[in-house]
């Protein structure tokens, strides 16, 4: 009774019969896959070359730029990041999730060569009219800035692709389902990739709805009212960091079960969670309009707070049965001994793992807690448009997304590109780096945004203004620090992109030999361990473990992360409190 | 039996939950009803909400309202080339949001309510208030009321924190706010008690 079913099959399938394994991987779900984790490598570094040098000059003993050059980069930065790198990323995702996980073939691959190649077509679009400063208006564009027509519709040719692969993802889901290429429901990582597919949907939706008009606006064609603009722009700007939560939580269960085989606690719970997720996320666009004129309070209450906050319970489940997932996998291995005898002997040297723990842990405590803080109507009013804004999206979308998109990168770049990673060594480190230095980054730019220092800002010593400010001290420290935490992730993204890119063009081939002794030092060893094909099949009755179950030490942890959260929270209410009286 | 992320349920997968998951579920839902419940408790009992009165205007019109309101109750003095106006308590306060500057320069009084209006003649804004970090989005063709009483007082500067062209760093103005009971200035403020709200 206890034969693996479909899904780890046909990935143990995979590894085992590289590399001619047609068979289990779809050829085309194959090409798609690479085809779209390469675009999102090269946006990667095109975004990581502009952070760099926005870092630089936000780093006011250095000061890089000149202020057009600032905003431009600042521009190339937000669409590269943001939009190109992360969304390529989810399309190869959702292939992933689809095709490979489901053992099936990908329909109409056609129409995902022809999405791909929108894709790319508007992204070189929107390149082009930010690298020749037609379109120097930030990330946001907020109406009336107006960029270059060709912006716009760039956004929206690449939009078009976007939603074109979501709808091959759900094709292939029905396809899967009466090819019978698996039996049962899907598996819960691919329940993380439909979530993410769902608000995918939706955001884009709301992308087009935005753009289509701003498009026709800037030949002159029609009116767009800047708080309309806003409003629908945020539906896109907010929700597709969404689809990077449900996205990172799917890849939390993957690398949790890829890394050391962590179980699923309780599928209700988990899908439940996804569930909170499609419902509520999308409201929390409402996040950027808290201290804007066109809404009213119970308006922004409501949505602010995702209907009395289900999203970040759903957070907050994940938060807990993916540790509990990875304690109980450990546990029932016989890693037994104290509260955390499993953690110390968790598998610290797999990239995967090292990257899983990292995006977890700075994703909870520094990016969920400073979000659900700022996104509360009041305390909004001492954190929008400072530097506390994006010190917390960095700490989710890069200490967390882009975190987990790497961490599974070194698992695909075998399973997927049938290559050995190269410089193993330093992808051992890789993740360490990257956190470490976003960590501190997102930490001392919080702590910065605090003396009220606005983001997206070219010069913070206010040279030539009609009137003179001068900041703490403690101010150009917090910036300096900034500048070094910055530089630190950005030498780890560095050897990402030489890592994957070395790998993928000129790595070593797996070779028919999958023995450990064959791949240890040059791939993630759950690969050779494959814990996730040797888990028990008795069931130990969970109720002997207690109240606290299998997860006495994950319980310990999330206590802390509730403690952190209240601390912070109400510190947050009693800074306000200190303000003049507004209403 | 056990299963990872990567594996299919077989059958039903709606089980009962584990007292360790249902402790943690119960202690998230109160805290996230808690998180709720602050917002309007603080719009009973706090006093900071960024509710104001908000309304539709065109840039013109409230272009218009800046300038009586520079000519109603401008000191006659300038700063930077920008006019100072004194508004008596109570009175309704216009500032001008444009590229690159913010218009006027306001002398308010400590302890004071006044209604400060913000819009933009041109694009986004963002009015950010040094030293206190407090924030609201400026938005052409909207006009935001809200009502404040300084109750600290001291020179204070605008910067304008929300993108706005590339002399966005340039956008500073000023507030200075005078402490309660010191002789205030030249203006005509007979009806004001103002001092203890």
């Amino acid at each position: 009774m206890s034969a693996p079913t479909s899904a780890s099959a046909a990935l143990a399938g995979l590894f085992r019969t590289c590399p001619t394994t047609g068979l289990k991987v779809h050829k085309d779900a194959d090409a798609l896959i690479k085809a779209n984790a390469v675009a999102a490598t090269v946006a990667l570094l095109i975004g990581g070359i502009a952070a760099i040098l926005v870092l630089l000059t936000r780093w006011q003993t250095v000061h890089l730029l000149s202020d057009e050059q600032f905003y431009r980069w600042l521009t190339i930065h937000g669409m590269n990041m943001l939009i190109f790198f992360i969304i390529f990323f989810e399309m190869a995702i959702l292939y992933f999730a689809s095709a490979v996980l489901l053992n099936c073939r990908v329909p109409a691959p056609k129409v995902g060569w022809v999405a791909f190649g929108l894709m790319v077509f508007g992204a070189l679009m929107v390149e082009w009219t930010m690298f020749t400063g037609r379109a120097d208006v930030l990330f946001t564009s907020y109406v009336p800035l107006r960029a270059h027509p060709l912006f716009y519709l760039g956004v929206i040719l690449f939009a078009v692709g976007a939603i074109l692969v979501t709808v091959i993802f759900f094709a292939t889901l029905v396809v899967a389902k009466r090819e019978e290429t698996y039996t049962g429901s899907v598996p819960l990582v691919t329940f993380g990739g439909i979530t993410a597919a769902i608000i995918a949907a939706i955001t884009l939706g709301h992308g087009a709805a935005i753009y289509i008009p701003t498009f026709f606006w800037s030949m002159g064609m029609m009116n767009v009212d800047p708080q309309v603009y806003r409003l629908v722009w945020w539906g896109l700007g907010h929700s597709s960091q969404q689809i990077n939560v449900a996205a990172m939580v799917a890849i939390w269960y993957l690398l949790g079960a890829l890394t050391v085989g962590a179980v699923v606690v309780n599928e209700k719970i988990s899908r439940t969670a996804f569930v909170l997720y499609i419902t509520f996320i999308s409201m929390a666009s409402a996040h950027h309009l808290l201290v804007d004129p066109g809404f009213g309070p119970s308006w922004k209450i409501v949505n602010t707070s995702y209907f009395m906050y289900m999203a970040v319970l759903a957070s907050m489940l994940h938060g807990f049965t993916v540790p509990a997932g990875v304690e109980m996998g450990m546990r029932l291995r016989g890693h037994t001994s104290g509260l955390f005898g499993w953690l110390r002997r968790a598998p610290w040297n797999d990239p995967g793992f090292s990257s899983l723990v990292l995006s977890v842990v700075v994703f909870g405590f520094v990016g969920g807690i400073t979000g659900v803080t700022f996104g509360t109507e009041q305390i909004n009013m001492v954190a929008h448009n400072t530097l506390r804004i994006p010190g917390h999206f960095h700490a989710t979308v890069v200490s967390g997304t882009a975190m987990a998109f790497m961490g599974v990168t070194y698992y695909v770049i075998p399973l997927i590109f049938r290559k050995k990673v190269a410089f193993y060594s330093l992808a051992r480190i890789q993740p360490y780096i990257f956190a470490g230095g976003m960590l501190i980054f997102s930490l001392s730019m919080t702590f910065a945004g605090t003396f009220g220092v606005p983001r997206r800002h070219y010069d913070i010593t206010f040279a030539g203004a009609p009137f003179s400010l001068e900041y703490s001290p403690a101010v150009n420290l917090m910036m300096a620090i900034t500048a070094l935490g910055g530089l630190i992730a950005a030498a780890g993204g560095g050897i990402y992109i030489l890592v994957t890119v070395w790998s993928v063009f000129f790595g070593k081939p797996l070779g028919d030999d999958h023995s450990e002794a064959a791949l240890a030092g040059h791939v993630p060893p759950g690969l050779y361990k494959k814990p996730f094909l040797e888990l028990p099949t008795e069931e130990t009755e969970l109720e002997e473990h207690g109240v606290l179950g299998m997860m006495p030490g994950t319980m310990i942890l999330v206590m802390i992360f509730m403690v952190a959260f209240v601390v912070y929270y109400f510190a947050n209410w009693k800074l306000l409190s200190a303000m003049w009286q507004i209403g | 039996m056990y299963k990872t992320g990567l594996t299919a349920p077989q059958g039903v997968w709606w089980k009962p939950v584990h007292k360790s998951e249902k402790i943690w579920f119960t202690i998230s839902f109160v805290w996230c009803l808690i998180l709720f419940a602050m917002m309007p408790l603080w719009h009973l009992r706090g006093g900071q909400n960024p509710t104001g009165i908000r309304a539709r205007v065109e840039p013109s019109a409230y272009l218009a309202r800046v300038t009586q309101f520079i000519g109603d109750y401008g000191t006659g003095e300038f700063e930077s080339g920008i006019p100072v106006v004194a508004p008596p308590p109570g009175a309704e306060v216009y500032l001008l949001a444009s590229q690159y500057q913010w218009m006027p320069v306001l002398k308010l009084q400590q302890g004071a309510e006044y209604t400060l209006h913000l819009s933009s003649l041109d694009v986004n804004h963002g009015f950010n208030l040094y030293p206190f970090n407090v924030n609201f989005q400026v938005v052409p063709g909207y006009d935001y009321g809200l009502r404040v009483t300084p109750t600290e007082a001291g020179d204070y500067r605008i910067v304008c924190n929300e993108f706005c062209g590339v002399g966005h760093h340039l956008m500073v103005g000023k507030v200075l706010v005078e402490p309660a009971g010191a002789a205030s200035t030249d203006t005509s403020s007979e009806s004001a008690p103002g001092g203890d709200r």
